[in-house]
C-alpha cells in the first residue's frame, strides 16, 4: 500500500436554506481500504457521498483524488476518474432491461458491443447473478441492487461508494455482498460504505469516519470500538432503550383478518396472499419484511384506502369493515400512520392545525354541518404540539416546514390521541432521528400498556425487536404465523424475509404451538 | 370510380400528415417526461410563420423551415418556463396554446385573402406514372414524404440509439437520470424543441398544401387531436402514424359522405372527428393499467436539481 | 451560472399576491416594446388600450359587463384547478347554456312572466352542467383525460349551435340571416345602472364568487379540494372520495359558464347569435390563474381581464390597430405569470457560489 490517499477531502461544507448538511467536513480514504461513513439519518453523510460523485456541488472544500486536487462536476468525470456508486435510491428505470440500465449508467466507448457478455463475465466473476434481458420491474429488489453493483464494476472502480446498501437485504443476501466487497477490497478497490448499522461496520470495516448534524465527530477503528461507543458516538449521548411499564395481558382482539387476497393496485406491485393475523387489546404485533413484499399493500388494505369486497375478512372491535372507507375505520376506532409523511401523512403545504383537521375530523368531532370547527382544530393541534414536544414555532405553520422527526411525531400524537382501540404504524421512525425515534417508539409502547392494540409494519429489525410483542414476517405478499419475540432470533426472522422455502417455516411454527 | 377513390385517398394523406407531425413530435415531448398541451398553439403559429414567409417569397422551402422555427420558438418559451422557471406544465400548455392563436392573428392580420399556390409536388420518376398508387405514393409533395420519414427516424431514434435511450430515461426516472449523469434539463429542451417543430411543420402542411392560405383559428383542434393520438397510440410512433390516418380517414369520409346523398346536417357531420377523439380517449384509458404501463413514469412532473 | 434557482425553506405566501402584479408590469412592459415593433407610438397605444375605454362611465358599466362571464367561469374553473381537474371545456359549456337558455326564452316568446328570466337561468345552469358531466363521467368511470374530453366538446357545442342558428332556432323573418328572434323584454336581464347595459347578471357573478370564497375556507368540501390539489394520497388516507370531486368541481365549473353563457344572451346580446363569446371560456382560464384560484381574486383578474377586451376594441377604433392584439396580451400575461410564480417557491440568487450563514438544524437534507 502506498501513502497516497486514493480519496481526500478537505473542509467541505454544503448549506441548503435553514440547515449545514456538511460542515468542514474532512476524511481520507486509503488504496484498498473499507471506510465507513457513519452517521443518524440527517447526519449529512449522502449530501456528501453526492458531492464526491459530482450529483451535487459544495459550497465550499477541497477534493484531491490520489493526491492532486480535483474538480468533479459531474458523474460523468467521477467515473471516469474511477469512482463508482451504489444509490440507496436505486438510479434505475423500471421499464427498460437490465442491459440498457447499465448502458446508460457507463462511459459511452463500454457501452458499445459486447456488452451483453462482459455483464455476464462480471456477474459471475463476483457471484451476483444478472439476466441482462430482464425488465427491471420484474427483479426483486436484491436483484436490482446487483445491477448497480455490476454497473460500478464494469468500469473498473478504484472507488466504490455504496450508500446504506443493506437497508433492502435480508442478513443473509448481506453475507453474499460483504463477500463481494471484501474482495474487491482485496483487489485494491477503495470502498466508502455509508451506514447507520453498528454491528455491520463493526464487522466489514477497516476504518470509520463518525458524522453528527453535517459535522465529523470521530475517526476509530471499529474493530477496536464496540457498536454501543459508535451509536454514543453517532448520537452523542447516552442510549435509553424504551421502557416497558409492566407487560398488560392482552385482552380482546382488535383487529382480525381472514383469509385477505387482494391483487396490488400499484404496477409492477406485490398481490396479498392469505393474510390471517389478529391484533389483540394490549399488545404491540410487529411485522418484518424487506421493502415491496406487500407492506403497504396490506397499510393500504387494512387503512381502507383500498376496499376488499368481503366487509368480513377485516373486522375491528367486532364491527366488518372490509368495505368500508377510512372514516368509517377511524370512527369504528383504527387510526394509522402511513409511511410517508409528507403527501401522505400529511399535506406539506397547509398548515399543522389543517393537518390535525385531516385526520382528526371524525375522531375529534371537528365538523359542523359540513363547515369546519377552525377554533376546535386549532386547539387540537395545540395539544399535540405540546404533548408530543413537536418543535415548531406555531400551529400556523405548514408541515413541510417540520423536520421529519419532529413531523412524524406531530403524525403520531394527532393519531394517537384520538384514543384508537388499534392503531397501525407502517414504518413508524423510517428517517427520523435518533430522539424522536425513541420517543414515538415508547409512545407506541405506552399506547398498548394502556390497553390499545398496537400493529407496526417495518423493515427495521432492531426496531421490532425492541417493542414487539410478536412478530410476523411478511414475504412476497404472504404473512407468516406471529411468534412470541422471546421465542425467536434474528437468524430465524431472516430466513423467513429471504422466503425460504416454507417447509421448515411450518415446522418452526408447529413448534412453537 | 377508382378515379374517385383514388381523390379520396389523396385528401386522407392531405387530412392526416398535420396530425402524424404533430402526434410523432409529441411523443418525443412526453417520452422525455413532459407533457406540452401547448401543440395547437405552435400549429397555429407554424402555419402563419409558412405561409408568411411563402406569400412573401416564394420559397416553398424558405416557407417550410419558418414553420419549423415557428413552432420551435414557441416551444422553446415553453422549454423555458417548465425546464427552468419549473412552471405547471399544464397551466404553461395552455397559456402556450392561448398565445399561439392569439399572436398568429396578430401576425396573420395582413394576410387574410392572400394566396399561396401550394407545395410543388415531387413526382419520382417513372414510378409516380404507375396507375393509382403512382400519384398516391410516388408523386406526394415533400412534407408527405417528411412525414412518414419522421415516424420511421422518430422509432428508430427511440428505441436504437443511446441519445433516444437517455431521451426515455429521463422521461421514466428523472432522478436517476440526473444521478447517473444525465443534464435533465437540456435533454428535456431537446426534446420539446423537437416537438416544437414538428408541431410547427404540421402547422405548415395546413397552410401551404392542406389549405393553401391563412384563416384564423385554421388548425381547428387539430393539435388537441394530436395530444389524443399519442395517448391512443400508446407513445408509440407507428401507431401515431395509423391513427393520424385513422382520424384523416373519418374528417374526409364525413365531407364525402354528402356527396353520397346522406342527409345530415353538414354540422352535425362535422362534429364526427370530434366525437371519434373522445370515443377513442375512451376505449384507450377504459385499460387503466395497460395505459399506466406504457405512459412514461415522470409525465408531467417538474424536476428540479438541488445543489 | 450566474442566475441560479435556490429552493425556500417554506413557499413564499407574500409572493402569491405579488406575483400577478410582476407579471401585469411585465405584460405592460412586452406589450410596449410590441407596439413599438408594429410601429405605433408605445405610450398612445397603452393610452388607448388601458386608459380611454374606461374613462367614462359608460366604459366602467360595459368594463364589468365583460367581466361578469369571466368572474363567473373563472371561479368555477379555480375549485377544479385547485383540485387538479382541469376543465378547459367552459367555452362549450357557455354555449350550452347560451342555448339552453336561448331556447326557454325562443319557446315562451310571447309569455310575459316573472318566471321566464330564472328559467332561462336555470336551463343555462343545466346546460352546461350536462355538457360538462360529459367529461366528469368519463374521467370518473373510465379514467379520461378531462382535459382533452372538454376541450373536444366545444367544437362540438360550436358546431351544434351552428346548426341550431341556421336551423331550429333561426329567426323566421330574419331573411334566413343565422340569427333567433330578439328576446322578449321580460327574458331580458334588469339593468341596475340606468342608461348603460350593465346588468344585474354582474351582481350574481359577485355573489357567487363570495358563496365560493366560503366554500373554500370554512367548508369541508373546499378543504377536500385543496387537500385532493396539494396531495392526491394525503386525501385518500383522510378517506376523501376523489371521483365525487371530480363530478362537483366539473359540473360546479360546467354549471357557473352555463349560466355565464345564459346571461350573455339575456343580458348584452338579447338574442341567440353564432358566435355568443369572444372566449370568455378561454380566457377564463387566465382569469382563474392571475386570481390565484382564489375567488376574491377572480372578480379583481376578471376586471382586469375584462380590460383587455375594451383595449382591443378602442385600439382597433382609435388607432387602427388589429384586434388580436387582446388575445396576445391575455396569452403574454399568463406566461408572465407562470414565470413569476417561480418566486413562491424559489429564490433566484445572483453570483457565483458562495457559503452563507445559517443557523443548523438538528437534522434535514440527507
Amino acid at each position: 500500500m502506498t501513502d497516497t490517499p486514493r480519496l481526500e477531502l478537505i473542509g467541505i461544507t454544503k448549506a441548503y436554506p435553514g440547515v449545514v448538511a456538511n460542515n468542514n467536513v474532512s476524511l481520507r480514504v486509503m488504496p484498498g481500504e473499507i471506510h465507513a461513513l457513519l452517521g443518524e439519518n440527517g447526519a449529512g453523510k449522502s449530501t456528501l457521498v453526492k458531492f464526491i460523485y459530482g450529483v451535487q456541488k459544495a459550497d465550499s472544500g477541497i477534493l484531491k483524488w490520489e493526491g492532486e486536487v480535483t474538480d468533479i462536476p459531474n458523474p460523468n468525470v467521477a467515473r471516469k476518474l474511477g469512482v463508482g456508486m451504489v444509490f440507496q435510491h436505486f438510479s434505475l428505470f423500471d421499464a427498460m432491461t437490465v442491459e440498457e440500465n447499465i448502458s446508460l449508467g457507463i462511459a459511452p466507448e463500454l457501452a458499445k458491443s459486447g456488452l451483453t457478455q462482459r455483464i455476464i463475465d462480471i456477474s459471475t466473476q463476483y457471484g451476483l447473478p444478472l439476466e441482462p434481458d430482464r425488465y427491471v420491474h420484474t427483479l426483486s429488489v436484491g436483484e436490482r441492487q446487483r445491477i448497480e453493483v455490476v454497473r460500478c464494476l464494469l468500469q473498473d472502480p478504484q472507488l466504490l461508494i455504496m450508500d446504506e446498501p443493506t437497508s433492502v437485504l435480508t442478513p443473509q443476501e448481506v453475507e453474499v455482498l460483504f463477500r463481494t466487497l471484501r474482495q474487491l477490497a482485496a483487489d485494491g478497490v477503495s470502498i466508502l460504505y455509508i451506514s447507520h448499522k453498528l454491528q455491520e461496520i463493526k464487522d466489514l470495516c477497516h476504518t470509520a469516519t463518525i458524522m453528527r448534524m453535517g459535522e465529523v465527530v470521530a475517526d476509530c477503528n471499529p474493530a477496536e470500538e464496540t457498536p454501543r461507543s459508535m451509536a454514543e458516538m453517532m448520537m452523542g449521548g447516552n442510549l435509553t432503550p424504551p421502557e416497558r411499564t409492566g407487560k398488560a395481558v392482552p385482552g380482546e382482539p382488535q383487529l382480525i383478518v381472514k383469509a385477505l387476497n387482494v391483487a396490488s393496485s400499484h404496477s409492477h406491485g406485490t398481490d396479498l396472499k392469505d393474510i390471517d393475523f389478529q391484533v389483540r387489546a394490549g399488545e404491540v404485533l410487529g411485522i418484518a419484511g424487506i421493502a415491496g413484499n406487500g407492506q403497504q399493500e396490506l397499510m393500504d388494505v387494512l387503512s381502507g384506502e383500498v376496499l376488499v369486497s368481503d366487509p368480513e375478512s377485516i373486522i375491528i372491535d367486532g364491527n366488518p369493515v372490509g368495505a368500508s372507507g377510512p372514516n368509517q375505520r377511524r370512527s369504528v376506532g383504527m387510526t394509522f400512520v402511513p409511511e410517508e409523511r409528507l403527501g401522505h401523512g400529511a399535506v406539506p403545504q397547509m398548515s399543522l392545525w389543517e393537518n390535525a383537521f385531516l385526520s382528526g375530523a371524525t375522531r375529534m368531532n371537528l365538523l359542523n354541518n359540513g363547515f369546519m370547527r377552525i377554533k376546535q382544530s386549532e386547539e387540537y393541534a395545540a395539544t399535540i404540539v405540546e404533548e408530543f414536544r413537536v418543535k415548531t414555532p406555531g400551529i400556523a405553520n405548514v408541515a413541510e416546514s417540520l423536520s421529519g422527526g419532529n413531523l412524524q411525531k406531530f403524525i403520531i400524537g394527532r393519531e394517537i390521541l384520538q384514543k384508537p382501540g388499534i392503531i397501525i404504524a407502517l414504518q413508524p421512525t423510517w428517517g427520523v432521528d435518533a430522539g424522536s425515534a425513541a420517543a414515538i417508539r415508547q409512545s407506541l409502547i405506552d399506547l398498548a400498556a394502556n390497553g390499545a392494540a398496537v400493529l407496526v409494519i417495518s423493515q427495521d429489525l432492531e426496531e421490532l425487536f425492541e417493542i414487539a410483542d410478536r412478530l410476523s414476517v411478511i414475504c412476497e405478499g404472504r404473512l407468516s404465523p406471529g411468534r412470541n419475540t422471546e421465542e425467536v432470533n434474528v437468524e430465524e426472522i431472516g430466513l423467513l424475509m429471504g422466503g425460504i422455502s416454507s417447509e421448515p417455516i411450518t415446522e418452526v411454527a408447529a413448534h412453537a404451538d | 370510380m377508382i378515379d374517385f377513390v383514388v381523390l379520396v385517398l389523396l385528401t386522407i394523406i392531405t387530412a392526416s400528415t398535420p396530425l402524424v407531425f404533430a402526434a410523432i413530435g409529441e411523443i418525443v415531448v412526453e417520452k422525455a417526461g413532459v407533457l406540452n398541451l401547448g401543440v395547437e398553439g405552435m400549429m397555429i403559429v407554424g402555419a402563419i410563420g409558412a405561409f408568411a414567409v411563402a406569400v412573401t417569397t416564394g420559397d416553398a422551402t424558405l416557407a417550410i423551415l419558418a414553420g419549423a422555427l415557428s413552432g420551435l420558438v414557441l416551444a422553446f418559451i415553453f422549454g423555458f418556463l417548465t425546464l427552468y422557471l419549473l412552471s405547471n406544465q399544464v397551466a404553461t400548455g395552455l397559456a402556450l396554446t392561448l398565445f399561439g392563436i392569439g399572436f398568429s392573428a396578430l401576425l396573420g392580420n395582413g394576410f387574410v385573402g392572400q394566396t399561396y399556390g401550394g407545395l410543388p409536388h415531387l413526382d419520382i420518376p417513372i414510378l409516380s406514372d404507375l396507375p393509382i398508387v403512382g400519384q398516391l405514393i410516388f408523386g406526394q409533395d415533400i412534407l408527405v414524404y417528411l412525414s412518414v420519414v419522421s415516424a420511421i427516424g422518430v422509432t428508430w431514434f427511440l428505441g436504437r440509439t443511446r441519445w433516444g435511450l437517455a431521451v426515455r430515461a429521463v422521461g421514466e426516472n428523472h432522478d436517476a437520470a440526473h444521478s447517473i449523469g444525465f443534464s435533465v434539463a437540456l435533454i428535456r429542451m431537446g426534446a420539446v424543441l423537437f416537438g416544437g417543430a414538428m408541431a410547427g411543420l404540421g402547422g405548415a402542411y395546413l397552410s401551404l398544401a392542406h389549405t393553401p392560405l391563412w384563416v384564423e383559428n385554421m388548425t381547428a383542434g387539430r393539435g388537441w387531436i394530436a395530444l389524443a393520438l399519442v395517448v391512443f397510440a400508446s407513445w408509440k410512433p407507428w401507431r401515431a402514424f395509423f391513427g393520424a390516418y385513422l382520424f384523416g380517414g373519418i374528417t374526409i369520409i364525413q365531407l364525402h359522405a354528402q356527396g353520397f346523398g346522406l342527409d345530415v346536417p353538414s354540422q352535425i357531420l362535422s362534429m364526427l372527428p370530434y366525437l371519434a377523439t373522445i370515443v377513442v380517449l375512451v376505449l384507450i384509458s377504459r385499460d387503466d393499467s395497460r395505459l399506466r404501463l406504457s405512459a412514461p413514469a415522470c409525465l408531467g412532473r417538474s424536476f428540479h436539481a438541488s445543489g | 451560472m450566474l442566475i441560479r434557482l435556490e429552493p425556500r425553506a417554506e413557499a413564499s405566501r407574500a409572493m402569491v399576491y405579488q406575483s400577478p402584479l410582476i407579471a401585469v408590469v411585465l405584460t405592460l412592459i412586452a406589450g410596449m416594446i410590441m407596439f413599438r415593433i408594429m410601429g405605433t407610438d408605445p405610450l398612445q397605444a397603452v393610452h388607448a388600450f388601458f386608459i380611454e375605454p374606461i374613462s367614462t362611465l359608460d366604459g366602467v358599466a360595459e368594463l364589468l359587463v365583460k367581466a361578469t362571464p369571466l368572474i363567473l367561469i373563472g371561479v368555477g374553473l379555480s375549485l377544479g384547478f385547485q383540485a387538479n381537474i382541469w376543465n378547459i371545456g367552459a367555452e362549450g359549456q357557455l354555449t350550452l347554456g347560451a342555448i339552453f337558455g336561448g331556447v326557454v326564452a325562443l319557446a315562451f316568446f310571447d309569455v310575459e312572466s316573472v318566471f321566464l328570466l330564472p328559467a332561462m337561468l336555470i336551463a343555462g345552469i343545466i346546460g352546461g352542467m350536462l355538457w360538462a358531466a360529459v367529461p366528469a363521467f368519463l374521467k370518473a368511470r373510465y379514467n379520461t383525460n378531462e382535459i382533452l374530453t372538454s376541450l373536444m366538446l366545444v367544437y362540438v357545442s360550436f358546431l351544434l349551435l351552428s346548426f341550431l342558428i341556421t336551423g331550429p332556432l333561426r329567426d323566421p323573418d330574419g331573411f334566413n340571416f343565422p340569427e333567433s328572434r330578439l328576446f322578449h323584454d321580460s327574458a331580458v336581464l334588469p339593468i341596475i345602472l340606468e342608461g348603460t347595459r350593465l346588468h344585474i347578471g354582474f351582481l350574481v357573478a359577485l355573489l357567487f364568487a363570495v358563496l365560493a370564497w366560503l366554500m373554500i375556507v370554512k367548508h369541508i368540501i373546499g378543504f377536500q379540494i385543496k387537500v385532493i390539489g396539494m396531495a392526491p394520497a394525503a386525501a385518500s388516507f383522510a378517506g376523501f372520495k376523489e371521483k365525487k370531486l371530480i363530478w362537483l368541481t366539473l359540473l360546479i365549473s360546467g354549471g357557473a359558464a352555463g349560466l355565464a353563457g345564459a346571461i350573455e344572451v339575456s343580458g348584452p346580446i338579447g338574442q341567440v347569435i353564432p358566435v355568443v363569446s369572444p372566449g370568455y371560456g378561454f380566457t377564463a382560464i387566465i382569469v382563474a390563474f392571475l386570481g390565484r384560484l382564489n375567488p376574491v381574486g377572480v372578480i379583481l383578474a376578471g376586471i382586469l381581464m375584462a380590460l383587455t377586451y375594451l383595449g382591443g376594441d378602442s385600439a382597433q377604433i382609435t388607432m387602427n390597430l388589429p384586434n388580436a392584439v387582446t388575445g396576445v396580451f391575455q396569452g403574454m400575461l399568463l406566461f408572465f405569470l407562470l414565470a413569476s410564480d417561480v418566486l413562491i417557491r424559489y429564490r433566484i440568487r445572483l453570483g457565483a457560489l458562495r457559503v452563507r450563514e445559517v443557523t443548523p438544524r438538528q437534522e434535514g437534507v440527507t
